[in-house]
């Protein structure tokens, strides 16, 4: 029983992890169709730069706040520079352009910052939460509390605000939401700046579980586009789900079958769920357009 | 206008693998070159898929590890020659092609790159892990294919590095000239009607799910045999060869060159293979350069840099 | 295509023709990718020791010109390489593959070219069956863990889990460890793996831990990974003997995992770590104080073993030159196989036919972290 219940922590500390990536995804694509696969480059940037800064004698908060911005702004000139260029490119153009920004940015952060792995110390301590004879570390609970907020902010940002409502008409049919009064680029540079900078939050967060370095972007960006999509891309309760589901499996599956084939658990399940469900867990239900 | 294309194609192909070598100052010429075949080849069936069916793969590395490892396994274990070994693995990820086809191919856009990317997870890591078999990510030996010993005994005496040069610049131009072969057949009329509209597709009466299929296992069959050869090439593999990154490669090149063409995604796969190895002074900047091109080439010329160019001589479009 | 050829050609002849250095040393390590970690130290100090070397008057009144490429852990590109330092470059030794991947691609070319080639990678196939023109730096990982068991047997240890990352390095470990167990007696009742790149494993050490029997844990791996299984053991509160492998002998371990975390870890390492504690009649203490000084004052990181064996291979080569008097292959070649008593950052180097690695099990020192500082076991 508490070999189970260790398994689950282990399962929702994982999971926490994808589903902050995951989050991330999905303002992009519900402002634009594109899947952004250098969204792990966000999360890599979130924990360096405040390695770096920390490192630098910024205090720790100050250090995380000045990596969401910098990201932030990183993520802005990256829309303005690589993907408004290519609007209307087919999908797998947009995919090579994200991957190649990824490995842009992966090439310069390795100028920019070393080649060494980095940490710094988690928010609350380290001495492990104790429940029913299975432990938990508090920043895992900073990771989930992270998560579930980020969730519930875009959740009341996509069906309570004006702005929310604006980036997903936009992303329904640009022209019309242009007719309509939107500020279409606008809305653009918001989704990259809110993405990048929920991205750099989830690196800021885990990083002290993690650890960080230059290259800890694609691992990350895969799962959390794996999770994103088994929840279907673009809703934030799937990606907030997908996450969970996949860290849960691979913690059971490493605690009750294999641990050599825990990554591969994930895939089948994906693999299965899609091929029920092709739109994800919690996808909108799309139309061929001819 | 299409025999020319298709003999020009060709002609062209033909004619460079038999006058590079003269430009080579050393012998190091010849192992880029058997290099760039191979990718080529890989390439060509991104080609059939992606720019001829419009089908996404992030998975396709996972069927060159098959004819890799076949390579690798058959010989030892079957007792099979290393030839016979190519057409195994051609044959077992034709086979595999069809079964996880069927059910992926439903799905579209990012839900077929994470399904495909799903299964090419799953080959890597049954051949790293499986390590009774495979031996692990610490990589196997690959028996020597012998044809190079039989020519010499024939009197025709190649060093290694010519050798795989010309043997893989002889399968490349057979790849090339059946993917363009098929290009101009029904089949490949049906093909790119698909890609165009697949509802106008089906509404006409095509049998879509099937002609997806064709592609996704004749696609299979190409990376197959390029894993094959690399890996008797190098007498050596790693799981390495069925990576994530090596399926990013192989679409990577064939968008970048021209994923509508046989001829601009062989030249996207040469410039790929290059350009790592121009950048050697620089090797700091290789990633920065590297995806600075991706960007750039997708942005400019967007249907790859040999159809754009071409596009741009002619004046108009085709 | 071809004009890429002939570009390419024509940049090759303008790199080449300025720097007609006297003797070329080719490397191709990982100094970035997977296996950054260990190659990004070993390009680092071949720069570093080339440049020392030039500085003081090269090597045999000659300058020495270092060709180095990064294969960025891909064992395709490294093939790429060794064919391109050899057909291209010239050059007359190789140094490099910082993994055992890259090290068999690398392997090939250089025996069939017979350039002497000298790996930094650490699985025992690389020089067993010996090759002629092959050496080694690095302790085998089947070293390493005869060394752990050696200590586990002292402790009445019996039976085992293994914790391993699915990396090359942490399993070739664990199926070398597997392989050695018996002969001291020790049983493998666990066997649990993670991905390098994870985030969390507490459910692998759970399931260890429910495993009857188990007295004590090793966990062979390098890069974060040791790091996370070392915190996670804490948090668990595990109180078995804890063992980790010689690839994360280096100070960043320690601030990775946490001086309370790591508290008590046992490992195999060199004398690199434990430089201030060598007895002063060591015969390495000069060699490591040196190398620890020049790459700390350069590089401002710690020196790790990673980097040592760089150092090493550097050493063994230059010394091997400098008595055959020849920047021959052929005449470095033997000199390399005639390595005697050469003291390293590793350990002492004794090569001879048949052993091209030349290191005993008295090389690697047992360390254990006290008080977030390396300590000798005795």
């Amino acid at each position: 029983m508490s070999e189970l219940l260790q398994f689950l922590f282990s399962g929702v500390t994982v999971g926490a992890v994808y589903a902050l990536v995951a989050l991330g995804f999905t303002i992009i694509y519900n402002a634009s169709d594109v899947v952004n696969f250098a969204q792990g480059e966000f999360v890599m940037l979130g924990g360096m730069i405040t390695v770096f800064a920390h490192a630098a004698g910024a205090p720790l908060p100050l250090a995380a706040l000045l990596a969401c911005l910098g990201t932030a702004a990183l993520g802005v000139a990256m829309n303005k520079l690589a993907i408004e260029p290519a609007r209307g490119a087919p999908v797998v153009s947009l995919v090579i352009i994200t991957i190649g920004a990824s490995i842009f940015i992966r090439g310069a952060a390795q100028l920019v910052f070393d080649k060494q792995i980095h940490s710094f110390p988690a928010f609350s301590g380290d001495d492990p939460i104790r429940i029913l004879q299975a432990t938990i570390l508090p920043q895992s609970l900073w990771v989930i509390a992270g998560a579930v907020a980020v969730f519930t902010g875009l959740w009341l940002f996509f069906t309570r605000t004006l702005l929310g409502r604006a980036v997903l008409a936009t992303s329904n049919n640009r022209l019309a939401a242009q007719l309509v009064g939107i500020n279409t680029p606008f809305v653009m540079t918001l989704s990259f700046a809110l993405s990048a900078g929920i991205g750099a939050l989830a690196g800021v967060l885990v990083t002290p579980i993690t650890m960080t370095s230059y290259d800890v972007g694609l691992a990350l960006a895969l799962k959390g586009f794996a999770a994103a999509m088994l929840g279907g891309m673009g809703n934030p309760k799937g990606a907030l789900v997908g996450g969970l589901v996949l860290g849960l499996l691979e913690g059971l599956t490493a605690g009750y079958i294999s641990s050599q084939y825990k990554d591969a658990a994930a895939f089948l399940v994906i693999l299965g769920v899609l091929f029920f469900l092709p739109q994800g867990l919690f996808g909108r239900k799309s139309t061929d357009r001819v | 206008m299409r025999l020319t294309t298709k003999t020009a194609t060709l002609l062209a192909l033909v004619a460079l693998i038999a006058l590079a070598p003269l430009f080579f100052p050393s012998a190091f010429y010849y192992r880029v070159g058997a290099l760039i075949f191979v990718n080529g080849l890989a390439v060509t069936g991104i080609v059939i898929l992606t720019g001829w069916a419009g089908q996404i793969s992030l998975g396709h590395a996972g069927f060159a590890g098959i004819g890799a490892y076949a390579c690798a396994l058959a010989p030892v274990h079957l007792g099979l020659h290393p030839a016979l070994a190519i057409l195994l693995g051609a044959g077992v990820s034709a086979v595999l092609a069809w079964l996880v086809g069927r059910p992926i191919l439903r799905l579209k856009g990012y839900y077929l790159g994470v399904a495909s990317l799903g299964m090419g997870i799953l080959i890597s890591m049954v051949l790293n892990n499986e390590r009774d078999l495979t031996r692990g990510p610490d990589g196997i030996d690959v028996p020597d294919l012998g044809l190079r010993a039989a020519l010499k005994t024939a009197g025709l005496d190649l060093s290694n590095g010519e050798f795989w040069y010309a043997l893989c610049g002889i399968v490349l131009v057979l790849g090339a000239w059946l993917a363009l072969n098929l290009h101009d057949s029904p089949t490949g009329r049906a093909l790119r009607a698909l890609h165009g509209s697949e509802v106008a597709a089906r509404t006409v009466g095509m049998d879509v799910p099937r002609l997806k299929l064709q592609a996704f296992v004749i696609s299979a069959v190409y990376a197959s045999v390029s894993g094959s050869l690399l890996a008797l090439q190098n007498r050596f593999i790693t799981p390495d060869v069925a990576g994530f990154m090596h399926s990013v490669e192989m679409v990577t090149m064939a968008v970048l060159g021209g994923v509508g063409s046989v001829a601009g995604a062989i030249f996207g796969a040469a410039v790929l293979t290059l350009l790592p190895q121009m950048l050697t002074v620089f090797a700091e900047y290789e990633q920065l350069v590297l995806g600075l091109v991706m960007v750039l080439v997708m942005i400019f010329l967007r249907e790859g840099v040999v159809p754009s160019i071409l596009r741009k001589l002619r004046g108009t479009g085709e | 295509m071809k004009t890429f050829l002939t570009t390419t050609a024509i940049a090759a002849f303008a790199l080449a023709a300025p720097a007609m250095a006297e003797i070329r040393i080719g490397a191709s390590l990982s100094a970035t990718g997977p296996a950054a970690f260990l190659g990004d130290p070993e390009l680092k100090t071949l720069e570093m020791l080339v440049e020392d070397q030039n500085a003081r008057g090269g090597l045999n009144g000659e300058q020495i010109e270092l060709i180095a490429y990064d294969d960025g852990g891909d064992p395709n590109k490294a093939r790429t390489f060794a064919t391109r330092l050899i057909e291209d470059d010239e050059v007359v030794a190789i140094i490099g593959g910082t993994t055992t991947g890259t090290t068999m691609s690398i392997l090939s070319v250089a025996e069939d070219a017979e350039i002497p080639f000298i790996s930094l990678a650490g699985a025992i196939d690389i020089i067993s069956p010996v090759k002629p023109h092959t050496f080694k730096t690095p302790h085998t990982d089947r070293m390493a863990c005869q060394k752990i068991f050696e200590d586990m047997q002292k402790r009445a240890i019996g039976k085992i889990g293994m914790l391993s990352g699915t990396d090359g390095f942490g399993a070739s470990m664990q199926a070398q460890c597997k392989d050695v167990a018996p002969d001291y007696g020790i049983e493998i009742v666990a066997d649990e793996t993670y991905d390098p790149k994870d985030a969390d494993m507490t459910a692998q050490l759970t399931k260890i831990r429910g495993t009857a029997g188990v007295q004590a844990i090793l966990n062979p791996g390098f890069g974060q990974g040791p790091s996370i299984v070392t915190r996670n053991y804490r948090q668990l509160a595990i109180d078995l003997p804890f063992y980790q492998s010689h690839g994360v002998a280096s100070d960043g371990f320690i601030d990775l995992a946490g001086a309370e975390a790591a508290e008590g870890v046992r490992l195999p390492g060199t004398a690199l770590l434990v430089a201030d504690l060598l007895a002063e009649n060591d015969p390495q203490k000069p060699v490591v104080a040196a190398y620890k000084a020049m790459f700390e004052e350069k590089t401002g990181t710690p020196v790790g073993t990673f980097g040592g064996y760089a150092h090493d291979a550097w050493l063994i080569l230059t010394d091997a030159i400098g008595r055959a008097g020849s920047a021959e292959p052929a005449a470095i070649r033997d000199a390399i196989e005639a390595t005697t008593g050469l003291a390293g950052t590793t350990g002492i180097y004794n090569m001879t036919p048949e052993d091209h690695l030349g290191l005993d099990l008295s090389a690697f020192r047992l360390l254990e972290i006290k008080g977030g500082k390396w300590t000798l076991v005795e």
